[in-house]
Formats: structure tokens, sequence, C-alpha cells
């Protein structure tokens, strides 16, 4: 049994609202909250200071690559959770497209069981067809008996409108959300960044904005079809926010994220060749990055998502055309979300809005409220820090924020009433 | 000059500075012994991860007749082969000792990430994917000064494939630095998706833009990286942007024509146009020589 907390001095943030509160912890649920409940707290309880901080429910990510099974160099389900837990995260949603994939019962319960040990719950999304090959339905009915709620062929779209047609149908009896990285593979061709002015100066092949609007555009079309219950990952251009806000407007039940990335990086940033800001889908112009803001902003875009995507050195530091995409994400998402959004706003796409689409809430996400999971997180929002990459707790390195100094910090992570970060420091 | 990555590391003063050196140099090909002591004790190596014959051999040519020491790398015939990468290929070269690195690479960018990984050695861009070839430009511009006198105010057309080339990435930057004004003329799946900050023109009718132009630089189509597709039928692309001796007629008194080889003779180029006396194919290739001396020389000898 996990010793008692007490979480003095911090105001809460929660979808409820604002105010100052401490907040009791014991045996894994919040025993009280309130201006004056430290009467409340059991007489060992250990006592965290929380004061100038942001107590709110612990943050839960749709898309992480923690790389387990069978790329154990780059990240493991432990070492991702270990990021997870300092990002401030209770939980995050293990993408399915390991090494086997986690297109089958066996695999998913690899990966559950291997988070079990990781400080952060791990959720699993499943694969919407075997080996991610586009082609066969897998077993989603057998996946979800396991808990899957989210089912995904990331990486790649299904790229087959027929295929995702069926899975859409298929998967609205079950009950669980498809979610889909959208990109005509034809149309992205062997594109190495964004397609436009700095990949035509540089001579890199380029994916068109285009690659991706127009699996947008067709997969709105299926969710009007089907009414199936769609998820976007990782949107990236204008003209995905405005399809989305169109498919809100009519009521289809679609949700779309944006990774940190998306929101303060450009294509300029590849100027010097470096792999490190190769990412799928690509960094895209200014523009992208103001609508997307805007999408946030205004509800369009449910979830910031990290697209956490750790590559062992050996394996990026190649030729940029060569390098795999992907960038680090679970231990700066937060502070990066706060330098484009208010804490609420920020809060919300990171904590209670991606715990209900990952199918997480109340347990994660939930109001700060007695009788509730202990998952939260304490916040210092002023605290600046540096990004070194060397100090990641990933096993990879490759953040875009190397020599960034970020404003927000997390303080203390507790997951179903651990204190699993303390004081900025993991505790195991 | 630190390394040679692009034309743009080069700005017009640097430009002139090297077809001034290349001047000095050019003479040294016409002398019963054709080497210089100038770089003796130095030692080059040209690293080629992309088959290429004219450029490497032009290159070992010029570090030869400087009295370099030249070591010849590609990646056909190493471990390379084996799986090393590119980084470790690098750093296990330079460990020998190596002055300088010319580097070719079919992917974009690998001169300029061989810069970052180096410690002490210059690096050349042999050519980069689509990105640059500024050698090609340097020696482009250098025949044609030693044609016209002078590179300002020309009229320059580039014609052809410049989505997938790194020629004229670099001819563009090149010719526009040195104050020539520069026409793309090409089917427009051949353009690049987007031409925000390109000093140019762009033109579709051959026909119309010749009579005005002091110099043709012709592109080679490269059928091999699948530009094929981005055109109806080679045919076709003859027809429209091939410069076919009706199209040579077209051409003002005095105007040059030149072309980066390897040519597709009956494609770009009619075989009959490829040699008129305009055409300065083969005097590209000899300038080559004396424009990459230049360019090591400045690079590893300072001053002259």
């Amino acid at each position: 049994m996990s010793r008692a907390l007490l979480l003095r001095g911090a105001e809460v943030v929660d979808a409820a609202g604002r105010r100052r509160a401490d907040v009791v912890v014991a045996d894994g649920v919040v025993r009280a909250v309130g201006p004056d409940v430290a009467g409340a707290a059991p007489a060992r309880a250990r006592v965290l200071d929380a004061s100038g901080c942001v107590l709110a429910p612990g943050l839960v990510d749709l898309h992480a690559h923690l790389r387990q099974p069978g790329a154990e160099e780059s990240e493991t389900v432990e070492t991702g959770g270990r990021a997870a837990a300092l990002g401030g995260y209770s939980a995050v949603v293990a993408m399915p497209n390991t090494d086997p994939p986690v297109d089958c019962a066996a695999v998913a319960r690899e990966v559950l069981a291997l988070g079990k040990r990781s400080p952060v719950e791990v959720a699993v999304a499943g694969a919407i067809t075997v080996g991610r090959a586009g082609e066969r339905l897998a077993p989603m009915g057998e996946l979800a008996a396991l808990g899957v709620r989210l089912f995904t062929d990331d990486g790649a779209g299904v790229q087959d409108g027929a295929v995702m047609r069926r899975a859409l149908d298929y998967a609205r009896g079950l009950g669980v959300t498809l979610a889909q990285h959208c990109e005509d593979a034809r149309l992205a061709g062997q594109g190495a960044m964004h397609e436009g002015a700095w990949s035509s100066r540089l001579g890199l092949p380029g994916v068109p904005a285009a690659a991706e609007e127009a699996m947008v555009a067709r997969d709105v079309a299926l969710a009007r079809l089907t009414g199936g219950r769609l998820h976007f990952l990782h949107l990236s251009t204008a003209g995905s926010v405005e399809l989305v806000r169109r498919a809100k407007a009519e009521g289809l039940l679609v949700t779309a994220e944006v990774a940190p990335h998306h929101l303060v990086l450009t294509d300029a940033a590849c100027a010097g060749y470096d792999p490190t800001f190769k990412v799928s889908p690509p960094l895209r112009e200014d523009e992208d990055l103001v609508r997307l803001r805007a999408g946030l902003e205004d509800g369009t875009i449910d979830a910031i998502a990290t697209d956490h995507a750790p590559h062992a050195p050996e394996a990026k530091d190649l030729p940029f055309d060569e390098a795999p995409p992907g960038m680090l994400g679970l231990e700066t998402a937060l502070a990066v979300a706060l330098s484009v959004l208010g804490l609420e706003r920020a809060l919300a796409c990171l904590s209670w809005r991606p715990a209900a689409i990952a199918g997480l809430a109340p347990r994660h996400g939930g109001p700060v409220a007695e009788g509730a999971e202990a998952n939260l997180c304490v916040i210092d929002p002023s605290a600046t820090w540096t990004v070194d990459p060397a100090r990641l707790a990933s096993r990879s390195r490759n953040t875009p924020y190397a020599g960034w100094t970020l404003t927000g910090r997390v303080r203390h992570t507790i997951v179903a009433g651990d204190a699993v970060v303390v004081d900025g420091e993991l505790v195991r | 000059m630190t390394h040679l990555l692009s034309i743009a590391d080069l700005g017009r003063e640097g430009i002139e500075e090297v077809l001034r050196v290349a001047e000095a140099f050019a003479e040294v090909g016409s002398r019963p012994v054709r080497k210089v002591p100038t770089l003796r004790g130095r030692a080059i190596a040209t690293l080629f991860f992309e088959d290429s014959t004219r450029t490497r051999l032009s290159f070992e040519t010029a570090a030869k007749r400087l009295s370099a020491d030249v070591l010849s790398f590609s990646a056909a015939s190493s471990s390379v082969k084996k799986g090393e990468s590119v980084r470790d290929t690098v750093e296990t070269i330079e460990a020998m000792g190596m002055d300088a690195l010319v580097v070719r690479h079919a992917s974009a960018g690998v001169p300029v990430q061989v810069s970052r990984w180096v410690k002490r050695c210059k690096v050349v861009n042999g050519g980069d994917g689509w990105h640059e070839h500024p050698t090609q430009a340097l020696l482009d511009c250098f025949t044609v000064c030693q044609a016209r006198g002078a590179i300002g105010g020309l009229r320059v057309l580039v014609v052809g494939d410049v989505r997938h080339s790194r020629v004229a990435r670099s001819q563009v930057l090149a010719y526009s630095a040195l104050g020539a004004s520069v026409t793309l003329v090409a089917p427009s799946s051949l353009l690049p998706p987007s031409l925000e900050g390109w000093p140019v023109e762009v033109a579709d009718d051959l026909d119309a833009a010749l009579p005005e132009a002091d110099v043709v630089s012709l592109l080679r189509l490269q059928a091999e990286r699948g530009s094929g597709a981005f055109v109806p039928s080679l045919r076709e692309y003859t027809a429209r942007y091939g410069l076919t001796a009706r199209r040579a007629a077209l051409l003002a008194p005095g105007a040059l024509v030149t072309h980066p080889g390897p040519m597709i003779r009956g494609v770009e180029i009619a075989s009959d146009v490829a040699d008129l006396p305009q055409a300065l194919v083969t005097r590209q290739v000899a300038n080559g020589v004396a424009v990459r001396m230049a360019v090591l020389f400045l690079l590893l000898g300072g001053a002259m």
C-alpha cells in the first residue's frame, strides 16, 4: 500500500474550473479536496509542496511510440513510461506499429504486461489491419475484449478506401474508435519534408499538404457514410483543420489531435539537413502553424498528442532522405503547449479531452474530487528550464528542442495514488 | 572559404575570386609538364557515394595537377556495402589524415552533414541529390566568361528538368549573383514545386525565348530517376524542349550552348547541334579541371 499524500498550496485546475485547494490522497484515491483539508490527511502522510503550482488531472497522451517489442534500443515501455511521468502524464496510449505489430491479442497482452512495470498507466492501441498492411481487418473484437479502445495503422494511413469503410462499419458495432494517420502514400511518394519553398530550394523531395488533406476529406466522407467514430492523428495543415471544422459542424463523430512540434516548428527547421527535424507528417509552414493553433482555440482540434517517436542516434544520423521520421515529445509537450495556449486550454487539450478520446475518462482526466482515482500532476507554470538531450529519461536523444529554454515544468506526478515524480525527479 | 557546400557560400565576390584563380590555373593545362607544386604534401579524398565519371576524374586531375596526394573512394567497392554508415566512413577517412573531402551523394544535404561531422577537413560538394553541384556552375560561368568576357547583363536560359537538377540550382545562384538574368524553360511538371525566392523568370515556349538568349544551358532529362514519368514521352519532350537543328537556327549570333553532361543526344540536344562551335561542351570539361584546381587551392592553400 502506497503512502498517503498531502499536496499543499496548489491551485487546482480541472474541467470543473480553478480553485485554491489542498488535496489529500490515500489508498489510490483522492480523499479530500479543499482549502482546509490538512486535518483529513493520515498522520504519516507525505507532504508534497505545491505552492505556486497548478494541480491538475494527470496528462494523457493519445500517441506515444514506446517501440517495444522490436526496437528496444530506441525505447522501451518502461523508459517511455519514465519520460511520460516526468512530462506530467499519468497515462499514455502505446502505438501499435511495433515489431511485431499489435494486431493480435498476444502482442497486446505483452505490451499491457510490460506496462504494469511502467510508472504510468499504459493503454494499448491496436492495428486496424493485419500487419498494418492495409488489407485484412485485424481481430478488433479480440483486442477490444482486452480493453483496446483505439485502433490505428499509424505510421501509414489505410490507403484502400474500401478497407477503411469496412473497418469503420465493424468498429461501430464494437463501440471503438479508429484513428487515422492521414497520408495518401502515392501523393506523399518518397517525400522527406513538407513540399514548398524550402524543399524546392533544398532539393529534397516533398510531401504536399494535399497528401494529408486528400485522406482527411476521404475519411470525413466515410465517417458520414458509416456513422463510425473517427479520430484524426497529428493533423498538420491548415486545410485539414478546415475539413475537420466542417465535419464537426455537420455532427459527424470525428475528433482530432495535433502534435506539439506542429505548433512551434516549420519546414525552415530542415534548412541544415538535420534529420532531427524530419517527422511524419512533416513540419509545415507558418500559416499552417497559425491555423492549427486557432483550431485548438476554437475546439476544432480536441487534443495535443506527442507522437513521441524515439530513434537511436545511429538510426537517425543518416542522410536526410534516408533517416526515419520522428521526434521525442513526452518530456517537452506540456511546456511547448503552454508556450502557445493559456493554461486551462492547454490542460484540456493535454488531459481531459484526450482521456475521453482514449476511453480512459474519468479515471484519467476527470475532475479532482473526493473519491476519484488519484491520477494527478503538479505543474510549476513559471519554472524555466533548458532542454538538454543528454538529461532526458527517454532512451533516445532526438528532441527538436535541444538548447531551448522552456517555461513550465512538472514538479510532481501521481499515478493511481503513487507519487512517481517528486520535485521533478523520478522516485524509482 | 571554410567549405564549398553551396554557391550561396561564395557570394559574388567569392565566385569572382574562383574565376580569377581558375584563369591563372587554366594555363597549367597547356604546359608540357602539367603540374604545379602548390598543394604538395596535402591529401585530398574523393568520396563518391554515387557513380560519376567526369566529376570524379576532373577533381582527381585537378588535385594531381596541384601535386596533392589523392585518395579515391567509391561506395561500390567499399565497406558501405557491408553496412557502414556515411558518418563512420567519413570519420574513418578523415582519420587517415585528409585535408579535404570531395563528397558526392545521391541524397541532398550529405555534404552539409559531412561538414558538421569532420574535425578539420575542408568539404567540397561534388553534387548532392537534387540540391547543388557548385563546381559545375562555377565552370559553366568560367566558360561563358571566357567566351563572352563577362556574365553581367547576359540573358541565360536554363532548359529542361530543373526539378531534379542540382546543376540548375547552382547555376541559378551563380549566374544571378554575377548579374545575369535567368529564365527557366521547362514543362511545368519539371519545375520545382515552389520558386518562391528564386531570382528567375519562367517561360514555357522555347522557340519564343531562344532568339533573346545569350546562353542556353541544357539539362539532361534524368530518366534514371523517373523524370520520364513527368512528361508524356521523350518524343513529346524533345518536340517541345529539345534543342533541335531548327531551334538552333533561332539562336542569336554569338549565343552559347552549354551542357553539364552526360548528354543524351537526340533528346535534349540534337547530335549535330552538340557538335556546333557555339556548343561549349568539351571546353566546359577542360575548364572544369582549372576551376576545381582553383577551388581546392582556395580551400587549402589560402591566398594566391
